[in-house]
């Protein structure tokens, strides 16, 4: 791939040490920037970190805190949660807050942070009742516009970390560095120069 | 109440009155930073790079909302 950014020669001759990419993925994946901080990457690290994770915080901040669950039932398909699980550690409460859910013997944990609505069981399916609506409906007439900005910002939060558990896989994506080492992803070394 | 609960309720009120293109600013300034730093290494790629995507980003919700402002116009 060519590339005709001015800087590119001093591009061409930094080294980057992958070390190990999946776990350096791993890592990026649960915390946003620690992929890189593993990598000895810090500046990047550092810089990824403050930046997903203050827009992630931000709007689950101005989402009063609900607009980050995990639900799958009928009337109430949460596929943005999608997109928020890709900012890892700080999404995940929410499947355990899921799971307590469906078992009506046992209460969310932490204030109830990132549980979905209440749903009942009707015949064997977990159905939205009356309830749910009702809380659903009052999440968006108390935070209006703040409840959809603020699962926006989440959303984003987690798709710009998937780009960079790529970058913390296998090094940025311009870049075309001839490769040398032997341990890294299949046909590729961990080590660019 | 405890400061989550009143935090989680106080913050959405207090910027409950700014005007929502606002937020489209930290969005652009993140998005155009972190797509920057993960095509380049060093910082001066990287800033060249963010600063060409966020002129680029602008350009495009600025005509966006153009589109929008016109055809609101000719209904």
């Amino acid at each position: 791939m060519s590339y005709s950014s001015p800087s590119s020669s001093s591009e061409d001759s930094i080294c980057i040490d992958l070390r190990n990419p999946y776990l350096a993925a791993l890592l990026a994946w649960l915390c946003p920037g620690a992929g890189h901080l593993y990598q000895r990457r810090y500046g990047k690290g550092v810089l990824f970190m403050v930046c997903i994770l203050s827009i992630y915080f931000f709007g689950f901040a101005i989402g009063g805190g609900h607009v980050v669950y995990a639900s799958w039932v009928k009337n109430d398909k949460r596929w943005q949660y999608a997109c928020q699980v890709g900012v890892g550690l700080p999404a995940l409460p929410a499947i355990i807050q899921n799971k307590l859910e469906r078992n009506p013997e046992k209460e969310p944990f932490a204030n109830g942070i990132m549980a979905p609505p209440k749903a009942t069981e009707i015949k064997g399916r977990l159905e939205i009742d009356g309830k749910r609506m009702d809380q659903l409906s009052l999440w968006h007439a108390q935070y209006g516009a703040m409840f959809e900005i603020g699962t926006l910002y989440t959303m984003v939060a987690g798709l710009l970390n998937i780009v960079v558990i790529f970058d913390a896989y296998a090094g940025p994506v311009i870049l075309n560095y001839p490769v040398s080492g032997s341990r890294g992803p299949p046909g590729k070394s961990n080590k660019r120069t | 109440m405890n400061i989550y609960q009143q935090l989680t309720r106080e913050i959405p009120l207090l910027l409950g009155n700014v005007p929502q293109f606002i937020y489209l600013i930290p969005l652009m300034l993140v998005c155009s930073l972190v797509y920057g730093a993960t095509r380049h290494e060093l910082w001066l790629p990287i800033y060249q790079n963010s600063m060409r995507t966020l002129v680029w980003l602008v350009c495009f919700v600025g005509i966006l909302f153009g589109v929008f402002l016109f055809s609101s116009w000719l209904v």
